[in-house]
Formats: structure tokens, C-alpha cells, sequence
């Protein structure tokens, strides 16, 4: 079965039942689905369980091989994580670190490596901090450096959480952008996002995550619409075409929740 | 993606990557000069720390003692019998303390880790303790042996449990932290009860011992040190790129395709008999564990291929030139070793770390 299938997926962590037996809708390459919803929903977790970064019943399978099946080596190729934030304070720098990135799953050193890792951070943009160490990045630049990290290897899925958290308007575009061009590329790309305008004009579905299980999911035009925003964020809101005719989400106010109407 | 790359290049106006990528390979090449020239250091400390000492021994008389030349036998038997397993222990207990130092700071994600702050010199010292103080020994040691067998038993010991208590709770490695110096602790309180009890002769002995000698160096204990430094230094450049990688954290590289728990493991394992080993010969030695491998941050980076030489390199270079200064800061007299590392250790870090800073 081609593309990424996830089944029965639960996580636990603690005491708390963070997802509950969700059946993942099939994403299929070239696609760019979007995880949505409101803040303790589940999505960053979801997207750890897919990348094996969390333990997790059920089974995810990427083209029919089960993710939790596959040596390291394997799994890394097939997987690129971004994940919210990098540490700040190894003294790595930026070309250093895309290349352990590509390089620690082999045995030995790849020819070209850093070529490779080089020519990651052109095509992001971000050559130019190349030697900068790590530590001395703003936290947008070190997102666009766990970015690099996760496309150099080339993987087949990517799996990016929050990717424009702490990017300005002009680097949101550009990000969005490559992750558009990455997806045309015929990878699958599952990106966790807040910004409902910017999944509805990126996104090829979205998925929307309430308390652990999967609320709806669709094309933006079918999933924004302001019952579900109601329902699952508690607001108030409008959904709107502007002149171009793209989806905007118009917010007026937080609704009373039901245990106040109560 | 040719033409991505130069759309962005045209976005950021910036010159292409060819310049910076020629620069970070530059930067490798002097970073590889620097461990050579780490190295020639090293040797250079272990000549010095040859040829001093208080016999007064002539430069000359001892070099043709060393290349087997024609000399008086007393000559002789100061240079191969005397200073030689010394600066040899000197430069390979350096060696093997920074190693262990290095590969402990990268797997438990702290630059205060150490052979020292985890407790395996507290349970080598309280493994030394049972041999002088109770007499317990292991079987089939010879006699000489018994101290640092007892010393590498308890190290490698606390070690174990270490990684035995981390596997309940598999909670990274801020719990092992914790557990490390918690077993810390309860070797220390089990040290003073044994030098509460003790008589006043094993007491004198025991004091001595935990301020780390050199003068007990003899050269099987050297031999096995090598043999130690020998079968883990390959391993742990092997595993370079992935020691590179967990420094952005153990999901990342977990993501890249590090196994980080065997990662740990064996490396903990490498670090365990590099730790026992070295404090099991010379008694506690602080700081080059911890100076040694900052010291070599601060020369070469993270890159593990380079950073893990250097650290111990460094390491040796402290250890030769501590062993050095241990026979000529006060004339006539041999200064415990471990005394000095930390009197010469401090300032040159201090210098290291303020002028990185400024």
C-alpha cells in the first residue's frame, strides 16, 4: 500500500491518554497534510509517535513497511523531523551539524557530505550562516537549520512540527514555499500548524486534532468552517473568501464554555 | 534543485556556498593541526617530565639511557625504573581520565560530567579503602595487586549499577546524573566510616592514596592502561559522527538514526573501564576529566572526529606536565599528583574560559 497509514495509534504519556486509537486518512505522496487544533490536542505528539520519537500502540506503515519494524538506519532515510526548537547550546555550527545530520546513520564518512549539507542550506536560503555556530542563531535561523536537518538525507516523509513558530512574515512565505516545493517533489509532508490562514492556503488537507482523536479532516474548504471552529476552539468566527478567493478565518470572540453556561 | 538554489542565492543576494564550503574545510585541515600539534606536545611533556627529577641526572645521560646507550647502571635504573613508568602513567592516566571525560559529557548531555562527579572515583577510593583498611581483597590477585584490583572492582562497580538503575527509569540521562551523584555520596559517607575505623597506619596510607600518586607506577599496571586506551579509542571515533549528532539532543538524533540508548551504553561501558582503570593505578585525580575535554572544546569544536583526540591529548599534556611540576615545585619532595592537576588546571582553564568570554 503506498503512502503513510497509520492505525489505532494511542500514546500515553504519564497518566494522561494523549491520542486515542486514531486511524490516520492515508496521506499519499506529493500531498501536504496539515495537523490542526487547539493547544494540548495532541498534534506534536502525534507527529513524535509517526517519527518513533514516542512510544505508541498501533501501527504506522509507510508504503506498507512498518515504521517501528525498521533498523535506524533504514527509519532515517525514510524520515526527515523537524522539530519546534533546537537546543541552544551546543557549539556545533550550522554546516557541522547538517552534516551529522546526513552522516550519523552511516558508518563512515560519505563523499561529499558536506557538499551535500551545503548545498542544503543554499537551497534554504541560508548558506551564508554556514559557520556560524549554532548557539549565536536567533530562533528562527535555528528553525530553518532543524529544516535542513531534516531534508538532507532526502526522505521520502517529513514530518515538521510548528515549522513557522518563529518566523517572520517574509521567512513564513519562504518556508512554506520549499515546503510546497518539497512536497511537488513527491514526498509526503505532514506539518504540524497554528495558523489556520496560512494551512488553508498551503495545504492539501487538514486534519483536525480535538482531545486526542481526529475531529474532521478534508480539502481547507470543507474542514474551516465555523461550526468546527466553535466546537473544537470555542470561538466565534467567520470564514471568509477574500478577493483572490482564498480561506480566511476571521476570529470576533471566545465563546462561554458549557460548563460556565452550566 | 539547481534552480532553487539560485533563486535563493538571488533572494538573499548572497555569494554561493563554493567560498564557505572551501572555508570549512580549511577549517578541518587546522583543526587536525592543531591535534598534531597537540601530540608533538605530549611528547615533548613526556621528555621534560623525563628528565627532571631530583637525582640530577644529565640531559645527555639520560637520553643515552633511554636510546640503551653506554651508562652507569644506577643511571639506568632511575631512567627505566623510576621516571619512566611515571611519565608513561603520567601521560596515559591524563589520556584516559579526558577521554572518559569527553565521551561522559556528550552521552549525559552535561559539561559537568566526569569520572570524578558520578562517584566512580569515590567507589575506586572505597574499593582501595576495603584493601587497606579491612583487608579484603580478591581472590587470585597477587599482593601488589590488591589495592587497584579492589579500586577497579568497586569503579567498574558503581558504573554497573549506574546503568542498571538508569534502565529502570528511563528517564534520559539528568536521572543518571542524579543517581551518579547520589552513589557519590554514599561512597564518600562509607569512605569516612572505613577511615573512622581504621588504624593509624592504614589511615596515612589510605589519605595518600585517595590524593593520587604516581609513585607507585609499574609497568603492567602501564601495560594495562594502554591495552584499555587501546581498545576503546578506535570504538569511540567510530562512533564520532553520532557523539556529534546527540548534541543536538537526543530526539534529533534519534531522527538522524543514532540508536541513542546503545549510543549510551556503550559508550558509558568505554568511559566505566577508562575511569576504573586510570584511578585504579594512581589513586583520585580530579579536574582532567572535566579541564581536559573543555580545553579541547574550546581548541577544536564538537566535531567528535577531532574533539575526541584532542581531549585527550589535552588530558595527557595536563597529566605530563602536572607529573613535572609534582617533582619541582617543592625541591626534594614528590608532591601528590592529583594536588597539582588541579593547581595548574584551574588558572589555565580560567585563562581558556575568560578569554573566550571577552
Amino acid at each position: 500500500m503506498k503512502g503513510l497509514a497509520g492505525t489505532g495509534i494511542s500514546v500515553r504519556l504519564g497518566r494522561r491518554q494523549v491520542l486515542s486509537g486514531l486511524d490516520l486518512p492515508l496521506p499519499e505522496a506529493g500531498s501536504l497534510t496539515v495537523l490542526a487544533g487547539p493547544n494540548a490536542a495532541g498534534k506534536s505528539t502525534l507527529v513524535r509517535a509517526i517519527a518513533q520519537l514516542v512510544p505508541y500502540e498501533g501501527r504506522i506503515a509507510l508504503d506498507g513497511a512498518d515504521l517501528r519494524g525498521m533498523s535506524y538506519t533504514e527509519r532515517a532515510r525514510a524520515l526527515g523531523y523537524m522539530p519546534q526548537s533546537l537546543p541552544a547550546g551546543s557549539a556545533l555550527n550550522v554546516l557541522e551539524s547538517v552534516i551529522a545530520a546526513g552522516q550519523a546513520a552511516q558508518s563512515g564518512l560519505r563523499a561529499k557530505a558536506d557538499a551535500i549539507a551545503m548545498a542544503t542550506l543554499d537551497r534554504l536560503g541560508i548558506g551564508a550562516l554556514a559557520l556560524e555556530p549554532l548557539g549565536r542563531l536567533s530562533g528562527g535561523q535555528r528553525q530553518m537549520v532543524a529544516l535542513a536537518q531534516a531534508i538532507v538525507r532526502n526522505p521520502r516523509l517529513l514530518l515538521l512540527d510548528e515549522p513557522t513558530s518563529a518566523l517572520d512574515l517574509a521567512r513564513q512565505a519562504r518556508l512554506m514555499a520549499e515546503v510546497r516545493a518539497l512536497t511537488d517533489e513527491g514526498r509526503i509532508v505532514i506539518a504540524v500548524l497554528h495558523d489556520l490562514a496560512l494551512a488553508a492556503q498551503h495545504a492539501d488537507r487538514i486534519v483536525i486534532l480535538h482531545e486526542g482523536r481526529i475531529h474532521s479532516a478534508g480539502k481547507p474548504a470543507d474542514v474551516l468552517t465555523p461550526a468546527m471552529l466553535a466546537e473544537v476552539y470555542g470561538v466565534e468566527a467567520r470564514v471568509e473568501r477574500c478577493s483572490q478567493g482564498r480561506l480566511m478565518v476571521l476570529v470576533d470572540r471566545e465563546l462561554p464554555r458549557v460548563t460556565e453556561i452550566a | 534543485m539547481t534552480g532553487a538554489i539560485k533563486r535563493m542565492a538571488a533572494i538573499d543576494g548572497q555569494s554561493p556556498g563554493d567560498d564557505l564550503l572551501a572555508r570549512y574545510r580549511r577549517q578541518n585541515r587546522r583543526r587536525a593541526g592543531i591535534v598534531a600539534v597537540l601530540a608533538v606536545l605530549a611528547v615533548l611533556a613526556l621528555v621534560v617530565d623525563l628528565i627532571t627529577g631530583p637525582a640530577g641526572l644529565p640531559l645527555s645521560e639520560t637520553l643515552r639511557a633511554l636510546t640503551g646507550g653506554e651508562v652507569a647502571k644506577s643511571a639506568r635504573v632511575i631512567v627505566w625504573d623510576v621516571r619512566l613508568p611515571v611519565a608513561m602513567m603520567a601521560l596515559l592516566v591524563g589520556a584516559a581520565l579526558a577521554l572518559a571525560g569527553a565521551e561522559m559529557q556528550t552521552v549525559l548531555e552535561n559539561p559537568l560530567a566526569e569520572p570524578f562527579t558520578l562517584g566512580v572515583s569515590s567507589a575506586a577510593a572505597l574499593g582501595a579503602a576495603t584493601a587497606i583498611v579491612l583487608g579484603v581483597s580478591l581472590p587470585f590477585l597477587p599482593g601488589v595487586w590488591t589495592i587497584s584490583g579492589n579500586a577497579f572492582v568497586f569503579a567498574l562497580g558503581v558504573l554497573a549499577l549506574l546503568q542498571g538503575l538508569g534502565r529502570l527509569r528511563s528517564e534520559g540521562p539528568q536521572s543518571l546524573i542524579l543517581l551518579g551523584i547520589a552513589l557519590n555520596f554514599t561512597c564518600a559517607a562509607l569512605l569516612s566510616l572505613l577511615q573512622f575505623i581504621a588504624s593509624a597506619d592504614a589511615l596515612q596510607q589510605l589519605v595518600f592514596w585517595t590524593m593520587g600518586s604516581l609513585a607507585s607506577a609499574r609497568w603492567p599496571g602501564i601495560g594495562l592502561i594502554a591495552v584499555i586506551l587501546g581498545l576503546t579509542l578506535p570504538f569511540a571515533l567510530r562512533a564520532s559522527w553520532k557523539l556529534t549528532a546527540l548534541r543536538m539532543g537526543e530526539d534529533q538524533a534519534l531522527s538522524f538514526g543514532v540508536n541513542v540508548a546503545a549510543l549510551r551504553r556503550w559508550a558509558m561501558m568505554r568511559v566505566g573501564l577508562l575511569a576504573a582503570g586510570a584511578v585504579s593505578m594512581v589513586g583520585v585525580i580530579g579536574f582532567v576529566g572535566l579541564a581536559g575535554p573543555h580545553i579541547a572544546r574550546l581548541l577544536v569544536g564538537e566535531d567528535h572526529r577531532y574533539f575526541l583526540p584532542a581531549s585527550l591529548l589535552t588530558g595527557a599534556v595536563l597529566m605530563s606536565v602536572a607529573s613535572t611540576l609534582s617533582k619541582t615545585v617543592v625541591p626534594g619532595v614528590l608532591l601528590p599528583v592529583g594536588l597539582v592537576t588541579s593547581l595548574i588546571g584551574l588558572p589555565i582553564f580560567f585563562s581558556l574560559i575568560l578569554g573566550r568570554r571577552g
